[in-house]
């Protein structure tokens, strides 16, 4: 067990944990952030997916020592259901999903997705999130609601 | 349905501590329905007070035992409950799926809710609102046909200042009166009696109502049963290799010595597990720990090959005829064509993207459960049985869990977390890791299906004989789940028959069979060869084998394959009608198959099939690209025909038939387990591909709505068309048939060569 210090959604965090922890564990049982999910423990399904540095991270592969002192955001930190970012507003928007499950990935790649690219053709959104996996197969209304965000003013 | 403005994390928060299992509806709302009635089956039917509350604010509180998968089904069942009251839907709470609260409707499957579930919630809402009009009309002095409702108020019509509301009349108390309901499970009919409102004078069933879970789902405020804690909480995994199983010869506990905070080892019969006080030390004990497993008394078939060929040579403990017409010999007799052909569908997951998870607190012989199961009420007898305590004592609390697709009818996690809470005296959580879900998953079983079929000289097809060999669920009835067997239950029934739809029943032919056979299979469930209810059970097999023999038939016979179907399509104008809206919504053109305009490496074609599921219709037009070089088949369009009745909720229905049709093409093109002698080896998604957004085809969805009929099921029907419609676009394409699933590129090279 050690002491490690995190920047989480603007705020820092001192954890306990042992160092070789996935981020992921850390996020959910720790600091109680439910956004990401555990869906495979293997980096190939998206379902764990967090910004570090504003980049896509598995963070159930992502010891959270490799996290200490940088800056993670997870779903959490773009917004809530009373004040959604224009990402959750629009898969709102577009009702793009059934269980939900794998949405933490959909999301948070369609935010590093339109952080690079605010205007993603259709075959630039399904490249984007080729890695991320959806059983239930909502795959249609996710890249109409990153068209949606793409095609209004607001800055997603 | 009220979309929360304050969310159950924020109720959380406030309490400063974390509990699951506190209702976020109204207290006063709880207290009424709660201890009264309460049977060994759950709350008694025919107490009105056990289906729904009314607050004095108004509030309408439904106690179900059926539950949301993910498919947004409680969305729709609050509109059905809202309507029939005449109160708007934001007034509505559905609780879900607590056993000490909810009437036993059965489970949630088979796409029966809104069928079955639905009409149940209607009518106890229609005999609600027939007691408040009554206690009106003392109330405002008035006949109960000179009143109306809005909004939960009634009101005399022409003095609309005499008026009284819903939460005044009953002023918080409970209704107190009984109510017919006869049968058990997803068969009770409530109130069958009681006149519902005439569809016609529908404003909330019908509309496009957005779904009250899905804001919180996008913002990680929703609480799945992945995160269900209690406090004092400490973390299970599961220790099960992917083969067949027996009791462990030993176990190396000092492999696991230098993990800190693992808490037990828990051992029983052949079941192994790690608790632990956090989660990875869980995850990182269930792996290092050695154990060395005794030889296996079951062992793993040594590949799909033997598991057809044992379908194929094992003696059937029951023949399910659905169709008996006519007679064969004499069809064949006379027909001066025949056509034979054995199609073959792999065993395939479920692939719940969230393995499964669930938290136990046993104490003594009490037991409280937060599980996703689909079925509450089996969930809680399962674990009861397995506990060896009433069912009474068993409190199971629904928390949704990922989409699950029939595999949640078979809580085994619920079962894992019961054993190891129970093996350390303290509440425990337990998930499965990606590995135990691949390899565990009570799969859909593989399936042989042959279809003969006779033409005469003009030809008619005069003779049909149909045979499908499937195994049962070995996860079903009251057989004992994985842990439960682990521990020494021994199995009571021979399991579920997988289904008996789709094998070219929907057509009349003058000489026709049709046959569903029930292949023994391994009872003991100790083994990655364990089965069950995968979405539309079978069906998608028996509709390939009999919507390709049409397709066969009428491009030897050069006739358009939706001209030849429609020939036979006699039986009931709702199929032909979709099959007829579909085509042209897809801007289908009369001609036989196979295509001859593309020439080429890459080649295109198009296919077509139909289907009856539980009554909904469905028809599926696959437009398709092979190339020939390698193999690959590229799903360009599929246009999809749905008809289940009224329509309760459009646009829900809509995200129903996407998802159905890309994990209908995931399926046909992609999903195969693949195992030998030492066990599955496909155990992650790398190994078991499923469709991914480079993937996903067009789509374009043509939906009948019938207000004068009931509502039918919306969940699993469409899934079941898709598979024949892109085998049949490959043979138009290409001229080769397409016999077994899925449709690998070495699959595709092959039947070109034949």
């Amino acid at each position: 067990m050690a002491r490690i210090s995190l920047k989480v959604n603007g705020k820092s965090r001192v954890v306990e944990a042992d160092p070789s922890t996935p981020l992921l564990y850390v996020l959910r049982d720790n600091l109680s952030l439910h956004g990401p999910r555990f869906g495979c423990g293997l980096g190939q399904c998206g379902a764990c997916t967090v910004l570090v540095e504003g980049n896509t991270m598995r963070s159930c592969m992502l010891p959270v020592s490799a996290a200490e002192n940088k800056s993670v955001t997870t779903l959490e930190g773009l917004g809530n259901v009373a004040h959604p970012h224009p990402i959750q507003a629009a898969f709102v928007e577009e009702q793009a999903a059934q269980c939900g499950y794998c949405m933490n990935g959909m999301v948070m790649g369609a935010k590093a997705l339109l952080d690079k690219n605010p205007h993603p053709s259709v075959s630039d959104i399904k490249r984007s999130l080729n890695s991320y996996i959806c059983r239930c197969g909502t795959h249609l209304r996710v890249i109409r609601a990153i068209q949606r965000v793409s095609n209004s003013s607001v800055k997603a | 349905m009220e979309t929360k403005s304050i969310s159950r994390r924020d109720l959380l928060k406030s309490t400063g501590v974390l509990v699951v299992g506190f209702s976020f509806f109204g207290t006063a709302a709880r207290a009424l329905a709660q201890g009264e009635g309460l049977s060994v089956d759950g709350m008694d039917p025919t107490v009105l007070d056990s289906w729904l509350a009314i607050s004095k604010d108004g509030t309408v509180t439904v106690f179900t035992g059926k539950v949301e998968l993910g498919t947004g089904v409680v969305t729709a069942l609050a509109q059905i409950v809202a309507e029939e009251l005449d109160v708007s839907f934001n007034k509505v709470y559905m609780d879900s799926g607590d056993t000490d609260k909810a009437v036993d409707q059965g489970v949630t499957a088979a796409a029966r809710t809104i069928e079955r579930g639905g009409v149940q919630l209607r009518q106890a809402s229609a005999a609600a609102r027939q007691e408040l009009l009554k206690l009106a009309s003392t109330r405002l002095d008035s006949p109960v046909d000179k009143l109306t409702v809005t909004d939960g108020v009634v009101s005399v019509i022409g003095s609309p200042s005499k008026k009284i509301a819903y939460g005044d009349l009953l002023g918080g108390k409970r209704f107190n009166i009984k109510i017919v309901a006869a049968g058990v499970g997803w068969d009770m009919k409530v109130a069958p009696d009681v006149p519902a409102k005439n569809p016609k004078d529908y404003k909330i069933v019908g509309k496009s109502i957005p779904r009250v879970d899905l804001p919180e789902k996008f913002t990680g405020e929703f609480v799945y049963s992945q995160d269900a804690s209690v406090p004092g909480m400490l973390h299970g995994r599961v220790v099960r290799p992917a083969t067949s199983i027996s009791a462990p010869a030993s176990i190396d506990e000092s492999s696991i010595k230098n993990i800190p905070g693992v808490v037990k080892i828990v051992r029983e019969g052949t079941f192994v597990g790690v608790v632990a006080e956090t989660e990875w030390a869980a995850i990182q004990a269930a792996q290092a720990l050695k154990v060395t497993w005794s030889e296996p008394t079951l062992k793993m078939m040594s590949g799909p090959n033997e598991v057809f060929d044992y379908l194929k040579n094992t003696k059937s403990f029951k023949d399910n005829v659905v169709t008996n017409r006519g007679n064969l010999d004499a069809g064949f007799s006379q027909a001066q064509k025949k056509y034979e052909a054995t199609y073959y569908w792999p065993f395939q997951l479920h692939g719940m993207m969230g393995p499964p998870c669930a938290v136990a607190d046993v104490q003594g012989d009490k037991a409280t459960i937060w599980t996703g199961t689909q079925g509450p009420f089996r969930t809680r007898d399962s674990i009861a049985r397995m506990l060896n305590i009433p069912p009474k004592n068993v409190h199971l609390l629904y928390r949704e869990g990922s989409g699950s697709y029939g595999r949640l009818e078979s809580d085994d996690v619920a079962e894992d977390a019961a054993l190891m809470s129970r093996a350390v005296g303290k509440p425990v959580r337990v998930q499965w890791m990606r590995a135990d879900e691949h390899a565990w998953d009570p799969k859909g079983p593989a399936q042989l299906t042959t279809v003969k079929a006779g033409v005469d000289a003009q030809g008619n097809v005069i003779a049909w004989d149909f045979m499908d060999r499937s195994f049962p669920w070995s996860e079903s009835d009251a057989n004992p789940l994985l842990a439960s067997s682990q521990i020494g239950m021994k199995p009571t029934g021979a399991g579920f028959l997988n289904g008996a739809g789709g094998g070219g029943q929907i057509y009349t032919f003058a000489n026709q069979k049709v046959l569903a056979a029930d292949i023994p299979w391994v009872q003991q469930g100790q083994w990655p060869l364990r089965t069950s209810n995968l979405r539309a059970p079978g069906d998608l097999a028996r509709v390939f084998a009999s919507e390709s023999t049409i397709d066969e038939i009428a491009a030897d016979q050069h006739v358009d394959p939706v001209q030849l179907r429609l020939r036979y399509l006699t039986s009931d104008k709702r199929i032909s009608e979709i099959l007829v809206a579909t085509v042209k919504k897809a801007g289908w053109t009369d001609r036989p198959s196979p295509a001859t305009a593309s020439t080429g490496d890459k080649v295109t074609g198009r296919g077509v099939a139909v289907a009856n599921r539980a009554n909904t219709m469905t028809a599926a037009v696959a437009e398709i690209e092979v190339d020939k070089t390698t193999g690959d088949v590229t799903v360009k369009k599929i246009t999809l025909g749905h008809d289940c009745g009224l329509i309760v909720n459009p646009d829900g229905l809509k995200n129903q038939i996407e998802g159905n049709v890309l994990q209908a093409v995931s399926r046909a093109l992609l999903e195969e387990v693949q195992f030998d002698s030492t066990g599955q080896k496909n155990l992650d998604w790398n190994s078991y591909p499923v469709i991914r957004f480079e993937q996903v085809p067009d789509l374009e969805i043509v939906l009948i709505d019938r207000p004068d009929m009931q509502p039918l099921g919306g969940g699993e029907p469409s899934i079941v068309p898709v598979t024949a419609a892109i085998a049949n676009a490959i043979f138009d394409a290409t001229g080769a048939r397409m016999r077994q699933v899925p449709f690998t590129p070495q699959r595709v090279l092959s039947a070109l060569k034949a």
